[in-house]
């Protein structure tokens, strides 16, 4: 293959600077000892201390942090029966249209999710809240996972099934020592999606959560809707680190998937 | 084949239950509440109310704005994307792309108040070329770019997936041929990638229709989408029957592109 010219590259890494320049702009003023974000006077880390001082802001985050996790869990154990139940449907058009049904909720605009969902609570008499917010994150993240499994299991010999029930396996050992271990990486990746889905949720949580409640992304709106100030930055910094963690598990898990099959492209 | 189906039905429960409950019941909620009116009458006030000028101006200008922010977006991933392909360790300097979308939306966006602020580093610059101060923030210039720089990334992905796809003896078939660089692009490349493309716009302008906080934080309400139209209605006027009948519209917009983008697959599953 051809070498890259010299344009390219300056095309490239353009878009590189330009990518990462808002990141790295918010984390090098968390580190300013001055109140905005245009002179820079001293390296300091006090808000940084700020930030862990702040048991309201400390609080959001373990909100943000348990609802993720609860969600994530919750979303990848409906979304993988989910998958299975599509999987195991017979019928070609039913299975159409349950895939379609699943699709919605990937396609549809935070806005329509989040205000549909405000009626709906409002209607069924959920409290706006740690509740409402929870329901509503589990259910925008089960169609990821269904779209993250569903191709493990479809790639998946059913000449194993058959092979286990040959050698006398019952149908719960079929699901737990055949079909799961070999979905597990599509579970997996599943889950860290629905895991960065809803800790990035900022349009659907701002519908649907009342007033005593409040995750970081709704945080964040509010307090960049009132200014700057560098608590945000430091903020920012510790969910950078934390995102790269996240991003590189995630990259792990799915070369991982990758690679037992030996599917090259 | 029955053998397969017993523990289908109770696999199936709680999938089935999430799918009445939040795909079916959501939409018909949102038809339901869009005929009624504030004081909890059945009407079809609020569709004639959509169509008198207002509404009618805002869904025009909410179109206009989504179609610039797909066009800025693809105009710069699909070099992006093409290049990419042509790097060597293509999967991770792909990676590198996508990192900053897992950054929170609203960080990224508050940093672009820092960015184009009255003192900030692209005024500085500005000022140093000589051009001066300019009022970046809060204008249209900032909403399109802060937006297609969110939706970057996701427009780079199915791209990068449809142009990494491409057997490369077809373009040396076709350079045999002797076509040159363009032709094999708009014959060749172009062609075998338009599914991707279609993906890309389609996760791009969807969103794009009913982007409410980058409204908000960088336009300063000077523009106004269907989103932020929506979120106005709900939450703050609390006129739900309303904002109900522009989601309604919204919805129709949305399977509208779904149908003109789907490719011969079926787009978003693959």
């Amino acid at each position: 293959m051809k070498k890259l010219g010299i344009l390219p590259r300056i095309y490239l890494a353009a878009v590189f600077v330009i990518l990462y320049a808002p990141i790295f702009y918010l984390i090098y003023y968390s580190f300013n000892s001055g109140g905005g974000m245009s002179n820079f006077e001293s390296f300091t880390l006090e808000h940084y201390e700020a930030v862990f001082q702040d048991t309201r802001l400390l609080i959001i985050v373990l909100n943000t942090l348990i609802i993720a996790l609860l969600s994530g869990l919750l979303s990848t154990t409906i979304g993988v029966i989910g998958a299975l139940a599509i999987y195991f449907m017979k019928n070609k058009s039913a299975r159409q249209t349950v895939l379609s049904l699943n699709n919605i909720l990937i396609v549809s605009p935070d806005v329509i999710i989040g205000a549909s969902f405000l009626i709906l609570f409002t209607l069924i008499g959920v409290k706006l809240g740690f509740a409402s917010v929870l329901i509503s994150h589990i259910a925008f993240s089960i169609p990821i996972v269904v779209i993250m499994v569903l191709p493990k299991l479809l790639e998946m010999s059913t000449t194993l099934i058959d092979a286990a029930l040959d050698l006398g396996a019952s149908r719960k050992d079929i699901l737990t020592r055949v079909i799961l271990p070999y979905i597990k990486p599509g579970i997996f990746a599943g889950f860290f999606l629905a895991l960065t889905y809803s800790l990035d949720d900022f349009a659907v949580t701002f519908f649907v959560t009342g007033n005593g409640f409040s995750t970081l992304s709704v945080e964040i709106y509010s307090m960049a809707r009132t200014g700057i100030t560098l608590t945000i930055n430091a903020l920012s910094g510790l969910i950078f680190i934390l995102t790269m963690v996240l991003v590189l598990g995630y990259y792990i898990i799915g070369n991982k998937a990758k690679s037992p099959q030996g599917v090259k492209k | 084949m029955r053998n397969k189906n017993p523990l289908r039905f109770i696999y199936a429960t709680p999938y089935a239950a999430w799918l009445l409950l939040f795909v079916l019941a959501p939409i018909a909620v949102i038809v339901y509440y869009s005929f009624f009116d504030l004081s909890g009458h059945l009407t079809l006030a609020n569709y004639r109310n959509f169509f008198t000028s207002i509404y009618f101006k805002l869904t025009m200008s909410s179109f206009w704005y989504a179609f610039l922010i797909t066009f800025f977006a693809l105009l710069i991933s699909y070099p992006t994307a093409y290049f990419l392909t042509k790097t060597k360790h293509k999967q991770l300097w792909l990676l590198l792309i996508i990192i900053p979308s897992w950054i929170n939306l609203l960080l990224k966006t508050y940093a672009f108040i820092g960015l184009m602020g009255k003192y900030g580093p692209i005024n500085a610059f500005l000022e140093a070329i000589g051009i001066g101060n300019q009022q970046i923030l809060f204008t249209d210039f900032s909403f399109v770019f802060v937006s297609v720089y969110i939706f970057i990334p996701f427009m780079i992905l199915p791209i990068f997936n449809s142009l990494d796809k491409i057997n490369p003896t077809l373009l040396d078939a076709s350079k045999d041929l002797g076509a040159n660089a363009w032709i094999t692009f708009k014959r060749v490349v172009w062609p075998m990638t338009t599914d991707g493309v279609k993906s890309g716009v389609q996760v791009v302008f969807i969103p794009a229709l009913s982007l409410f906080m980058i409204t908000r934080l960088i336009a300063g309400n000077k523009v106004i989408t269907l989103g932020t139209a929506i979120e106005q209605q709900f939450l703050v006027t609390q006129n739900w029957g309303m904002g109900s009948t522009i989601a309604v519209f919204l919805i129709i917009f949305m399977f509208l592109i779904m149908v003109l983008t789907s490719g011969k697959k079926g787009g978003i599953i693959k």
